[in-house]
Protein backbone atom coordinates (compact mmCIF):
# COMPACT_ATOMS: atom_id res chain seq x y z
CA UNK A 1 0.00 0.00 0.00
CA UNK A 2 1.13 3.51 -0.73
CA UNK A 3 0.41 5.47 2.22
CA UNK A 4 1.32 8.55 1.34
CA UNK A 5 -1.19 8.18 -2.05
CA UNK A 6 -4.32 6.98 0.39
CA UNK A 7 -3.61 9.70 2.63
CA UNK A 8 -3.65 12.61 -0.16
CA UNK A 9 -6.44 10.84 -1.53
CA UNK A 10 -8.36 11.29 1.85
CA UNK A 11 -7.78 15.02 1.14
CA UNK A 12 -8.49 15.19 -1.94
CA UNK A 13 -11.98 13.62 -1.89
CA UNK A 14 -13.14 15.48 0.97
CA UNK A 15 -12.74 18.66 -1.11
CA UNK A 16 -13.76 17.25 -4.30
CA UNK A 17 -17.18 15.83 -3.00
CA UNK A 18 -18.00 18.98 -1.16
CA UNK A 19 -16.95 21.46 -4.38
CA UNK A 20 -19.03 19.32 -6.18
CA UNK A 21 -22.23 19.53 -3.91
CA UNK A 22 -21.86 23.10 -3.23
CA UNK A 23 -21.82 23.84 -6.66
CA UNK A 24 -25.83 22.79 -6.72
CA UNK A 25 -26.72 26.09 -4.93
CA UNK A 26 -25.43 28.30 -7.39
CA UNK A 27 -28.41 29.89 -8.72
CA UNK A 28 -30.60 28.82 -6.31
CA UNK A 29 -29.48 30.24 -3.17
CA UNK A 30 -31.96 31.93 -0.72
CA UNK A 31 -30.25 35.08 -1.22
CA UNK A 32 -27.82 36.66 -3.96
CA UNK A 33 -24.96 36.39 -1.68
CA UNK A 34 -25.21 33.22 -0.45
CA UNK A 35 -25.31 32.06 -4.29
CA UNK A 36 -22.17 34.05 -4.38
CA UNK A 37 -20.98 32.75 -1.35
CA UNK A 38 -21.33 28.81 -1.54
CA UNK A 39 -19.91 29.46 -5.07
CA UNK A 40 -16.99 30.55 -3.77
CA UNK A 41 -16.61 28.37 -1.56
CA UNK A 42 -17.35 25.46 -3.66
CA UNK A 43 -14.98 26.84 -5.82
CA UNK A 44 -12.23 27.02 -3.15
CA UNK A 45 -12.54 23.00 -2.00
CA UNK A 46 -11.93 22.46 -6.32
CA UNK A 47 -9.11 24.29 -6.19
CA UNK A 48 -7.76 22.33 -3.25
CA UNK A 49 -8.98 18.54 -4.88
CA UNK A 50 -7.15 19.67 -7.64
CA UNK A 51 -3.62 20.22 -6.10
CA UNK A 52 -4.12 17.26 -3.76
CA UNK A 53 -5.33 14.54 -6.39
CA UNK A 54 -2.71 16.38 -8.64
CA UNK A 55 -0.39 15.65 -5.67
CA UNK A 56 -1.94 11.98 -5.33
CA UNK A 57 -0.98 10.86 -9.02
CA UNK A 58 2.45 12.38 -9.01
CA UNK A 59 2.79 10.23 -5.19
CA UNK A 60 1.38 7.21 -7.42
CA UNK A 61 3.61 7.49 -10.35
CA UNK A 62 1.36 5.22 -12.83
CA UNK A 63 0.49 8.56 -14.51
CA UNK A 64 -2.93 9.40 -13.36
CA UNK A 65 -3.29 13.37 -13.16
CA UNK A 66 -6.54 14.80 -11.30
CA UNK A 67 -8.75 14.58 -13.87
CA UNK A 68 -8.36 10.88 -13.89
CA UNK A 69 -8.55 10.34 -10.26
CA UNK A 70 -11.83 12.28 -9.93
CA UNK A 71 -13.65 10.63 -13.11
CA UNK A 72 -12.37 7.54 -13.84
CA UNK A 73 -12.92 5.68 -9.86
CA UNK A 74 -15.84 4.20 -8.91
CA UNK A 75 -17.43 4.62 -5.47
CA UNK A 76 -15.19 2.05 -3.54
CA UNK A 77 -12.30 4.07 -4.56
CA UNK A 78 -13.05 7.18 -3.50
CA UNK A 79 -11.91 8.55 0.08
CA UNK A 80 -14.25 10.92 1.28
CA UNK A 81 -15.43 11.38 4.90
CA UNK A 82 -19.44 9.99 4.85
CA UNK A 83 -20.38 13.43 6.33
CA UNK A 84 -18.62 15.31 2.81
CA UNK A 85 -21.41 13.10 0.98
CA UNK A 86 -24.79 14.02 2.68
CA UNK A 87 -27.36 15.25 0.69
CA UNK A 88 -27.38 19.04 0.16
CA UNK A 89 -30.89 19.23 1.82
CA UNK A 90 -32.06 22.77 2.66
CA UNK A 91 -29.51 25.88 3.28
CA UNK A 92 -29.21 25.07 7.10
CA UNK A 93 -28.62 21.57 6.14
CA UNK A 94 -25.79 22.31 3.22
CA UNK A 95 -24.13 25.33 6.47
CA UNK A 96 -24.42 22.66 8.86
CA UNK A 97 -22.08 20.19 7.09
CA UNK A 98 -19.75 22.76 6.18
CA UNK A 99 -19.68 24.09 9.66
CA UNK A 100 -18.91 20.75 10.69
CA UNK A 101 -16.12 20.32 7.86
CA UNK A 102 -14.65 23.81 7.71
CA UNK A 103 -13.79 23.20 12.23
CA UNK A 104 -12.17 20.17 11.15
CA UNK A 105 -10.42 21.78 8.06
CA UNK A 106 -8.91 24.64 9.94
CA UNK A 107 -7.30 22.44 12.62
CA UNK A 108 -6.59 20.12 9.99
CA UNK A 109 -4.41 22.82 7.39
CA UNK A 110 -2.66 24.70 10.65
CA UNK A 111 -0.68 20.56 11.20
CA UNK A 112 -0.60 20.46 7.91
CA UNK A 113 1.74 23.25 7.41
CA UNK A 114 4.19 22.31 8.94
CA UNK A 115 4.19 18.98 7.28
CA UNK A 116 8.12 17.68 6.50
CA UNK A 117 6.98 17.41 3.30
CA UNK A 118 7.33 20.86 1.37
CA UNK A 119 4.68 20.45 -1.60
CA UNK A 120 2.10 19.37 1.32
CA UNK A 121 3.05 22.01 3.64
CA UNK A 122 2.64 24.50 0.41
CA UNK A 123 -0.92 23.50 -0.24
CA UNK A 124 -1.33 23.40 3.14
CA UNK A 125 -0.89 27.01 3.81
CA UNK A 126 -3.04 28.25 0.99
CA UNK A 127 -5.85 26.02 1.85
CA UNK A 128 -5.60 27.30 5.15
CA UNK A 129 -6.37 30.70 4.83
CA UNK A 130 -9.05 29.58 2.47
CA UNK A 131 -10.40 27.41 5.58
CA UNK A 132 -10.32 29.93 7.78
CA UNK A 133 -12.65 32.45 5.43
CA UNK A 134 -15.06 29.12 5.01
CA UNK A 135 -14.94 28.97 8.88
CA UNK A 136 -16.20 32.30 9.17
CA UNK A 137 -18.89 32.43 6.77
CA UNK A 138 -20.29 28.93 7.91
CA UNK A 139 -20.24 29.55 11.91
CA UNK A 140 -21.93 32.79 11.20
CA UNK A 141 -24.63 31.25 9.80
CA UNK A 142 -24.92 28.42 12.71
CA UNK A 143 -25.27 31.07 14.77
CA UNK A 144 -27.43 33.56 12.91
CA UNK A 145 -29.73 30.50 12.17
CA UNK A 146 -30.02 29.40 15.71
CA UNK A 147 -30.34 32.85 17.12
CA UNK A 148 -32.89 33.68 14.34
CA UNK A 149 -36.86 32.60 14.44
CA UNK A 150 -37.99 29.70 15.82
CA UNK A 151 -38.47 27.89 12.98
CA UNK A 152 -34.57 28.51 12.01
CA UNK A 153 -33.99 27.30 15.48
CA UNK A 154 -35.85 24.17 14.91
CA UNK A 155 -34.58 23.33 11.29
CA UNK A 156 -30.89 23.77 12.46
CA UNK A 157 -30.88 21.73 15.60
CA UNK A 158 -32.43 19.41 13.49
CA UNK A 159 -29.46 19.63 10.61
CA UNK A 160 -27.10 19.00 13.26
CA UNK A 161 -28.57 16.00 15.44
CA UNK A 162 -28.44 14.87 11.86
CA UNK A 163 -25.24 15.53 10.35
CA UNK A 164 -23.13 15.26 13.99
CA UNK A 165 -23.16 11.17 13.45
CA UNK A 166 -20.92 11.22 10.05
CA UNK A 167 -18.05 13.14 12.10
CA UNK A 168 -16.69 9.87 12.55
CA UNK A 169 -14.35 9.89 9.40
CA UNK A 170 -12.22 13.04 10.18
CA UNK A 171 -11.06 11.54 12.97
CA UNK A 172 -10.28 8.25 11.89
CA UNK A 173 -6.61 7.13 12.68
CA UNK A 174 -5.39 3.78 11.49
CA UNK A 175 -2.25 2.35 9.17
CA UNK A 176 -1.87 4.93 6.73
CA UNK A 177 -2.32 7.98 9.22
CA UNK A 178 0.44 6.89 11.35
CA UNK A 179 2.78 6.28 8.24
CA UNK A 180 1.91 9.81 7.74
CA UNK A 181 2.32 10.88 11.47
CA UNK A 182 6.06 8.41 11.88
CA UNK A 183 7.01 9.75 8.82
CA UNK A 184 6.48 13.41 9.59
CA UNK A 185 4.34 14.69 6.74
CA UNK A 186 0.59 14.16 7.81
CA UNK A 187 -1.35 14.87 11.11
CA UNK A 188 -2.97 12.22 13.49
CA UNK A 189 -6.59 13.02 12.54
CA UNK A 190 -7.33 11.60 16.17
CA UNK A 191 -5.51 14.77 17.46
CA UNK A 192 -8.10 17.44 15.45
CA UNK A 193 -11.09 16.03 17.27
CA UNK A 194 -9.97 18.37 20.66
CA UNK A 195 -9.57 21.62 18.83
CA UNK A 196 -12.80 20.31 16.91
CA UNK A 197 -14.59 19.80 19.58
CA UNK A 198 -14.01 22.82 20.98
CA UNK A 199 -15.16 25.14 18.30
CA UNK A 200 -18.18 23.09 17.44
CA UNK A 201 -19.19 23.95 21.30
CA UNK A 202 -18.22 27.45 21.29
CA UNK A 203 -20.43 27.92 18.28
CA UNK A 204 -23.47 25.81 18.97
CA UNK A 205 -23.35 27.74 22.31
CA UNK A 206 -23.17 30.88 20.83
CA UNK A 207 -25.97 29.87 18.98
CA UNK A 208 -28.15 28.73 21.45
CA UNK A 209 -27.81 25.29 20.23
CA UNK A 210 -27.63 21.64 22.26
CA UNK A 211 -24.82 19.85 21.21
CA UNK A 212 -26.14 15.81 20.87
CA UNK A 213 -24.97 13.55 23.25
CA UNK A 214 -22.20 11.36 21.85
CA UNK A 215 -23.48 8.27 20.05
CA UNK A 216 -23.42 5.44 17.42
CA UNK A 217 -21.49 6.71 14.59
CA UNK A 218 -21.08 5.99 10.55
CA UNK A 219 -17.85 5.65 9.06
CA UNK A 220 -16.37 4.15 6.76
CA UNK A 221 -15.46 6.72 3.67
CA UNK A 222 -11.56 5.97 4.54
CA UNK A 223 -12.28 2.97 3.62
CA UNK A 224 -14.27 3.09 0.39
CA UNK A 225 -17.55 1.95 2.11
CA UNK A 226 -20.01 4.60 1.47
CA UNK A 227 -23.37 5.84 1.51
CA UNK A 228 -25.88 5.36 -1.28
CA UNK A 229 -25.97 9.16 -1.95
CA UNK A 230 -22.25 8.88 -3.18
CA UNK A 231 -22.88 6.72 -6.56
CA UNK A 232 -25.65 9.34 -8.02
CA UNK A 233 -23.34 12.32 -7.32
CA UNK A 234 -20.51 10.29 -9.06
CA UNK A 235 -22.48 9.23 -11.80
CA UNK A 236 -23.59 12.49 -12.62
CA UNK A 237 -20.05 14.42 -12.33
CA UNK A 238 -18.14 11.79 -14.24
CA UNK A 239 -20.72 11.38 -17.24
CA UNK A 240 -18.75 13.09 -20.10
CA UNK A 241 -15.25 11.78 -19.96
CA UNK A 242 -16.83 8.58 -19.10
CA UNK A 243 -18.85 8.55 -22.32
CA UNK A 244 -16.42 10.41 -23.79
CA UNK A 245 -12.93 8.57 -22.77
CA UNK A 246 -10.93 9.86 -25.76
CA UNK A 247 -11.76 13.45 -25.87
CA UNK A 248 -10.06 16.18 -24.35
CA UNK A 249 -11.73 19.17 -23.33
CA UNK B 1 -53.03 79.21 -6.72
CA UNK B 2 -52.40 79.64 -10.29
CA UNK B 3 -49.54 81.11 -10.04
CA UNK B 4 -47.55 78.76 -8.30
CA UNK B 5 -48.43 76.21 -10.82
CA UNK B 6 -47.19 78.16 -13.35
CA UNK B 7 -44.65 78.91 -11.65
CA UNK B 8 -43.65 74.91 -11.10
CA UNK B 9 -44.36 74.24 -14.34
CA UNK B 10 -41.72 77.07 -15.23
CA UNK B 11 -39.39 75.84 -12.91
CA UNK B 12 -39.61 72.26 -14.22
CA UNK B 13 -38.84 73.12 -18.06
CA UNK B 14 -36.19 75.08 -16.91
CA UNK B 15 -34.55 72.06 -15.23
CA UNK B 16 -35.58 69.98 -17.93
CA UNK B 17 -33.93 71.90 -20.11
CA UNK B 18 -30.60 72.47 -18.06
CA UNK B 19 -30.66 68.16 -17.39
CA UNK B 20 -30.64 67.55 -21.43
CA UNK B 21 -27.78 70.52 -21.90
CA UNK B 22 -25.88 68.93 -18.88
CA UNK B 23 -26.24 65.01 -20.40
CA UNK B 24 -25.77 66.77 -23.86
CA UNK B 25 -22.31 67.80 -22.92
CA UNK B 26 -21.36 64.30 -21.39
CA UNK B 27 -21.57 64.82 -17.87
CA UNK B 28 -22.76 62.14 -15.70
CA UNK B 29 -26.19 62.29 -13.50
CA UNK B 30 -25.34 61.55 -10.10
CA UNK B 31 -28.90 59.91 -7.58
CA UNK B 32 -28.96 62.50 -5.79
CA UNK B 33 -29.32 65.08 -8.65
CA UNK B 34 -32.78 65.83 -11.00
CA UNK B 35 -33.84 63.88 -12.98
CA UNK B 36 -37.16 63.28 -15.17
CA UNK B 37 -39.59 60.88 -13.66
CA UNK B 38 -39.45 59.59 -17.37
CA UNK B 39 -35.20 59.43 -16.94
CA UNK B 40 -35.73 57.33 -13.79
CA UNK B 41 -38.48 55.11 -14.74
CA UNK B 42 -36.48 54.25 -17.88
CA UNK B 43 -33.42 53.36 -16.27
CA UNK B 44 -35.25 51.29 -13.63
CA UNK B 45 -36.64 49.34 -15.96
CA UNK B 46 -33.50 48.73 -18.18
CA UNK B 47 -31.14 48.28 -14.82
CA UNK B 48 -33.57 45.77 -13.21
CA UNK B 49 -34.35 44.00 -16.18
CA UNK B 50 -30.23 43.73 -17.19
CA UNK B 51 -29.50 42.57 -13.38
CA UNK B 52 -32.87 39.76 -13.35
CA UNK B 53 -31.08 38.59 -16.60
CA UNK B 54 -27.62 38.44 -14.70
CA UNK B 55 -29.51 36.15 -12.20
CA UNK B 56 -31.97 34.22 -14.53
CA UNK B 57 -28.64 33.88 -16.87
CA UNK B 58 -26.89 31.84 -14.02
CA UNK B 59 -29.74 29.08 -14.51
CA UNK B 60 -28.89 27.70 -18.02
CA UNK B 61 -24.97 27.93 -17.04
CA UNK B 62 -25.20 26.20 -13.88
CA UNK B 63 -26.84 23.13 -15.54
CA UNK B 64 -23.54 22.35 -16.28
CA UNK B 65 -21.20 22.88 -13.09
CA UNK B 66 -21.81 19.53 -12.27
CA UNK B 67 -20.93 18.03 -15.15
CA UNK B 68 -18.55 19.97 -16.57
CA UNK B 69 -16.32 17.40 -18.40
CA UNK B 70 -12.29 18.66 -16.73
CA UNK B 71 -11.69 20.00 -12.81
CA UNK B 72 -10.14 22.88 -14.44
CA UNK B 73 -13.57 23.71 -16.70
CA UNK B 74 -15.70 22.86 -13.31
CA UNK B 75 -13.49 25.88 -11.61
CA UNK B 76 -13.62 28.26 -14.41
CA UNK B 77 -17.33 27.44 -15.02
CA UNK B 78 -18.06 27.99 -10.96
CA UNK B 79 -16.34 31.20 -11.00
CA UNK B 80 -17.59 32.49 -14.50
CA UNK B 81 -21.34 32.21 -13.04
CA UNK B 82 -20.22 33.42 -9.43
CA UNK B 83 -19.14 36.82 -11.48
CA UNK B 84 -22.92 36.94 -13.19
CA UNK B 85 -24.39 36.71 -9.90
CA UNK B 86 -21.62 39.82 -8.93
CA UNK B 87 -23.30 41.60 -11.70
CA UNK B 88 -26.79 40.96 -10.38
CA UNK B 89 -25.70 42.51 -7.48
CA UNK B 90 -24.00 45.75 -8.63
CA UNK B 91 -26.82 46.32 -10.89
CA UNK B 92 -29.23 45.73 -8.35
CA UNK B 93 -27.64 48.18 -6.18
CA UNK B 94 -27.33 50.45 -9.14
CA UNK B 95 -30.70 50.22 -9.58
CA UNK B 96 -31.43 50.92 -5.41
CA UNK B 97 -30.52 54.28 -6.06
CA UNK B 98 -32.72 55.28 -7.85
CA UNK B 99 -35.27 54.51 -5.03
CA UNK B 100 -36.40 51.07 -5.47
CA UNK B 101 -36.24 48.24 -3.29
CA UNK B 102 -34.28 45.15 -4.04
CA UNK B 103 -36.66 42.87 -2.94
CA UNK B 104 -39.74 44.96 -4.93
CA UNK B 105 -37.70 44.84 -8.07
CA UNK B 106 -37.14 40.88 -7.26
CA UNK B 107 -41.08 40.39 -6.74
CA UNK B 108 -41.75 42.55 -9.84
CA UNK B 109 -39.35 39.39 -11.83
CA UNK B 110 -41.28 37.23 -9.78
CA UNK B 111 -44.90 37.99 -10.93
CA UNK B 112 -44.21 38.26 -14.47
CA UNK B 113 -44.06 42.04 -14.64
CA UNK B 114 -40.38 42.32 -15.19
CA UNK B 115 -38.21 40.93 -18.22
CA UNK B 116 -35.16 39.46 -18.10
CA UNK B 117 -32.74 38.89 -21.19
CA UNK B 118 -35.07 36.05 -23.48
CA UNK B 119 -32.08 34.13 -24.41
CA UNK B 120 -32.07 32.61 -21.02
CA UNK B 121 -35.30 30.69 -21.92
CA UNK B 122 -33.36 28.02 -24.17
CA UNK B 123 -32.04 25.28 -23.10
CA UNK B 124 -28.46 23.82 -22.28
CA UNK B 125 -28.03 20.98 -23.89
CA UNK B 126 -24.58 19.70 -24.14
CA UNK B 127 -21.15 21.05 -22.90
CA UNK B 128 -20.66 23.16 -25.85
CA UNK B 129 -23.69 25.25 -25.10
CA UNK B 130 -21.50 26.51 -22.16
CA UNK B 131 -18.99 27.58 -25.00
CA UNK B 132 -21.58 29.32 -27.19
CA UNK B 133 -22.95 30.72 -24.56
CA UNK B 134 -19.74 32.30 -23.59
CA UNK B 135 -18.86 33.39 -27.14
CA UNK B 136 -22.11 34.73 -28.46
CA UNK B 137 -24.57 35.65 -25.63
CA UNK B 138 -21.22 37.03 -23.49
CA UNK B 139 -20.10 38.59 -27.01
CA UNK B 140 -23.31 39.95 -27.93
CA UNK B 141 -24.04 41.39 -24.30
CA UNK B 142 -20.47 43.39 -24.46
CA UNK B 143 -20.95 44.60 -27.95
CA UNK B 144 -24.14 46.13 -25.79
CA UNK B 145 -22.80 46.91 -22.68
CA UNK B 146 -19.69 48.65 -23.51
CA UNK B 147 -21.37 51.43 -24.89
CA UNK B 148 -23.71 51.61 -21.54
CA UNK B 149 -20.21 52.26 -19.73
CA UNK B 150 -20.74 55.98 -20.98
CA UNK B 151 -24.00 56.70 -20.26
CA UNK B 152 -25.44 59.24 -18.19
CA UNK B 153 -26.46 57.84 -15.11
CA UNK B 154 -23.14 57.31 -13.18
CA UNK B 155 -23.91 54.49 -11.07
CA UNK B 156 -24.92 52.24 -14.26
CA UNK B 157 -22.07 53.79 -16.11
CA UNK B 158 -19.27 52.71 -13.33
CA UNK B 159 -21.20 48.86 -12.39
CA UNK B 160 -20.87 48.51 -16.29
CA UNK B 161 -16.94 49.51 -16.37
CA UNK B 162 -16.47 46.38 -14.22
CA UNK B 163 -18.77 44.01 -15.72
CA UNK B 164 -17.69 44.75 -19.13
CA UNK B 165 -14.03 43.63 -17.89
CA UNK B 166 -15.48 40.12 -17.06
CA UNK B 167 -18.10 39.80 -19.77
CA UNK B 168 -14.96 39.77 -21.88
CA UNK B 169 -12.75 37.05 -19.87
CA UNK B 170 -15.88 35.31 -20.44
CA UNK B 171 -16.14 35.65 -24.02
CA UNK B 172 -12.66 34.29 -24.41
CA UNK B 173 -13.29 31.41 -22.49
CA UNK B 174 -16.65 30.57 -24.20
CA UNK B 175 -14.56 31.02 -27.22
CA UNK B 176 -11.71 28.77 -26.10
CA UNK B 177 -14.39 26.02 -24.96
CA UNK B 178 -15.62 25.95 -28.46
CA UNK B 179 -11.73 26.17 -30.30
CA UNK B 180 -11.17 22.81 -28.33
CA UNK B 181 -14.22 21.09 -29.09
CA UNK B 182 -14.27 21.86 -32.70
CA UNK B 183 -10.64 20.75 -32.72
CA UNK B 184 -11.18 17.59 -30.71
CA UNK B 185 -13.60 14.25 -32.01
CA UNK B 186 -15.91 14.19 -34.42
CA UNK B 187 -18.50 13.82 -31.28
CA UNK B 188 -17.27 16.80 -30.09
CA UNK B 189 -16.82 18.91 -33.12
CA UNK B 190 -20.66 17.67 -33.36
CA UNK B 191 -21.66 18.84 -30.14
CA UNK B 192 -19.83 23.06 -30.87
CA UNK B 193 -22.22 22.73 -34.46
CA UNK B 194 -25.02 22.03 -32.91
CA UNK B 195 -24.28 24.59 -30.22
CA UNK B 196 -23.92 26.92 -32.23
CA UNK B 197 -26.94 25.67 -34.67
CA UNK B 198 -29.23 26.72 -31.68
CA UNK B 199 -27.54 29.56 -30.18
CA UNK B 200 -27.16 31.38 -33.53
CA UNK B 201 -29.65 33.55 -34.17
CA UNK B 202 -31.08 33.72 -30.54
CA UNK B 203 -28.14 35.91 -30.00
CA UNK B 204 -28.42 37.87 -32.70
CA UNK B 205 -31.90 38.80 -31.43
CA UNK B 206 -30.56 40.03 -28.45
CA UNK B 207 -29.79 43.63 -29.72
CA UNK B 208 -33.75 43.56 -30.05
CA UNK B 209 -36.35 44.56 -32.66
CA UNK B 210 -34.81 46.13 -36.15
CA UNK B 211 -34.53 49.84 -35.63
CA UNK B 212 -37.89 50.63 -36.90
CA UNK B 213 -39.95 48.81 -34.51
CA UNK B 214 -37.86 50.06 -31.25
CA UNK B 215 -40.25 52.43 -29.48
CA UNK B 216 -37.94 53.31 -26.86
CA UNK B 217 -34.82 54.17 -28.96
CA UNK B 218 -34.98 57.64 -29.41
CA UNK B 219 -35.55 59.01 -26.07
CA UNK B 220 -32.73 56.71 -25.13
CA UNK B 221 -30.27 58.09 -27.16
CA UNK B 222 -31.32 61.76 -26.84
CA UNK B 223 -30.36 60.72 -23.07
CA UNK B 224 -27.60 58.81 -23.68
CA UNK B 225 -28.68 56.19 -21.96
CA UNK B 226 -28.27 54.16 -25.80
CA UNK B 227 -25.62 54.89 -28.15
CA UNK B 228 -25.87 52.59 -30.69
CA UNK B 229 -29.18 51.49 -32.77
CA UNK B 230 -30.10 48.02 -32.23
CA UNK B 231 -29.11 47.14 -35.62
CA UNK B 232 -25.98 48.88 -36.40
CA UNK B 233 -24.72 46.54 -33.15
CA UNK B 234 -26.03 43.40 -34.56
CA UNK B 235 -24.24 44.21 -37.87
CA UNK B 236 -20.94 44.61 -35.73
CA UNK B 237 -21.81 41.81 -33.43
CA UNK B 238 -22.05 39.98 -36.95
CA UNK B 239 -19.08 41.47 -38.56
CA UNK B 240 -16.95 40.40 -35.73
CA UNK B 241 -18.43 36.85 -35.04
CA UNK B 242 -18.49 35.22 -38.38
CA UNK B 243 -14.68 35.59 -39.34
CA UNK B 244 -14.41 33.37 -35.57
CA UNK B 245 -16.52 30.63 -36.59
CA UNK B 246 -14.98 30.49 -39.49
CA UNK B 247 -11.18 30.11 -37.94
CA UNK B 248 -12.40 27.29 -36.08
CA UNK B 249 -14.11 25.12 -38.69
CA UNK B 250 -17.95 25.75 -37.39
CA UNK B 251 -20.84 26.91 -40.22
CA UNK B 252 -22.78 29.65 -39.29
CA UNK B 253 -26.42 28.08 -39.45
CA UNK B 254 -27.92 30.96 -41.99
CA UNK B 255 -27.89 29.90 -45.94
CA UNK B 256 -27.85 33.41 -46.78
CA UNK B 257 -25.22 34.84 -45.10
CA UNK B 258 -22.51 36.47 -47.73
CA UNK B 259 -19.46 39.51 -47.40
CA UNK B 260 -20.77 42.63 -48.87
CA UNK B 261 -17.23 43.73 -50.34
CA UNK B 262 -18.50 47.12 -50.91
CA UNK B 263 -20.23 47.80 -47.75
CA UNK B 264 -17.60 46.06 -45.81
CA UNK B 265 -20.29 44.27 -43.67
CA UNK B 266 -21.63 40.84 -43.73
CA UNK B 267 -25.36 40.52 -45.34
CA UNK B 268 -27.71 38.04 -43.08
CA UNK B 269 -30.86 36.08 -43.48
CA UNK B 270 -34.33 37.12 -42.36
CA UNK B 271 -34.78 36.83 -38.50
CA UNK B 272 -37.58 35.28 -36.84
CA UNK B 273 -39.16 37.60 -35.09
CA UNK B 274 -41.88 35.88 -34.45
CA UNK B 275 -39.84 33.48 -32.46
CA UNK B 276 -38.59 36.72 -30.25
CA UNK B 277 -41.75 38.06 -29.79
CA UNK B 278 -43.21 34.00 -28.88
CA UNK B 279 -39.95 34.14 -26.81
CA UNK B 280 -40.83 37.62 -25.21
CA UNK B 281 -44.37 37.00 -24.45
CA UNK B 282 -43.66 33.72 -22.07
CA UNK B 283 -43.14 30.79 -24.54
CA UNK B 284 -40.02 29.78 -24.99
CA UNK B 285 -38.27 26.52 -24.44
CA UNK B 286 -37.51 26.99 -20.85
CA UNK B 287 -39.69 30.92 -19.45
CA UNK B 288 -41.87 28.44 -17.26
CA UNK B 289 -38.57 26.61 -15.97
CA UNK B 290 -36.54 29.70 -15.58
CA UNK B 291 -38.96 31.61 -13.36
CA UNK B 292 -39.88 28.70 -11.45
CA UNK B 293 -36.72 27.75 -10.05
CA UNK B 294 -35.65 31.81 -9.29
CA UNK B 295 -39.43 31.33 -7.34
CA UNK B 296 -38.66 28.60 -5.58
CA UNK B 297 -34.99 29.32 -5.18
CA UNK B 298 -36.94 33.06 -2.99
CA UNK B 299 -39.33 31.00 -1.43
CA UNK B 300 -37.65 28.14 -0.24
CA UNK B 301 -34.80 30.61 1.28
CA UNK B 302 -37.78 32.76 3.25
CA UNK B 303 -36.82 31.14 6.49
CA UNK B 304 -33.41 31.95 6.06
CA UNK B 305 -33.80 35.36 5.40
CA UNK B 306 -36.05 35.79 8.51
CA UNK B 307 -33.90 34.44 10.46
CA UNK B 308 -30.90 36.35 9.31
CA UNK B 309 -33.12 39.31 10.01
CA UNK B 310 -34.29 38.82 13.27
CA UNK B 311 -31.11 37.59 14.64
CA UNK B 312 -29.49 41.01 13.31
CA UNK B 313 -32.62 42.28 15.45
CA UNK B 314 -32.02 40.67 18.05
CA UNK B 315 -28.15 41.62 18.18
CA UNK B 316 -28.92 45.42 17.63
CA UNK B 317 -31.66 45.07 21.13
CA UNK B 318 -28.72 43.47 22.77
CA UNK B 319 -26.39 45.97 21.86
CA UNK B 320 -28.60 48.77 23.03
CA UNK B 321 -29.71 47.79 26.21
CA UNK B 322 -26.73 46.66 27.56
CA UNK B 323 -25.45 49.84 26.09
CA UNK B 324 -28.08 51.40 28.28
CA UNK B 325 -26.94 49.11 31.15
CA UNK B 326 -23.16 50.92 31.06
CA UNK B 327 -24.67 54.30 31.01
Amino acid sequence: MNARFEYLLRLGDDALILGQQLGFWTGHGPVLEEDIALTNIGLDQIGQARAWLTLAGKTEETGRDEDHLAFFRDQSEFRNALLCERPNGHFGDTITRQFLFDAYAVALHAGLSTSLDPEIAAIARKSAKESAYHLRHSRAWMVRLGDGTEESRRKIQASVNDLMPYVGDLFHSDDVTREAVSAGWGTDPASLRHPWESTVAEALAEAGLDRPGPGPEQTGGREGKHTEQLSFLLAEMQVLPRTYPDASW
Amino acid sequence: MWNQRIFEVLMEMDLLQRFEAYVASEKKIEPKDWMPDAYRRTLVRQISQHAHSEVVGMLPEGNWISRAPSLKRKAILMAKVQDEAGHGLYLYSACETLGVRRDDTIRDLHSGKAKYSSIFNYPTLNWADIGAIGWLVDGAAIMNQVPICKCSYGPYARAMVRVCKEESFHQRQGFQIMMTMAGGTAEQKAMAQDALNRWWWPSIMMFGPPDQDSPNSAQSMAWNIKRFSNDELRQKFIDLTVPQADLIGLTVPDADLKWNAETGHYEHGPIDWDEFKRVVAGHGPCNKERLEARRKAWDDGAWVRDAARAHAEKRASRKSDSNTAAA
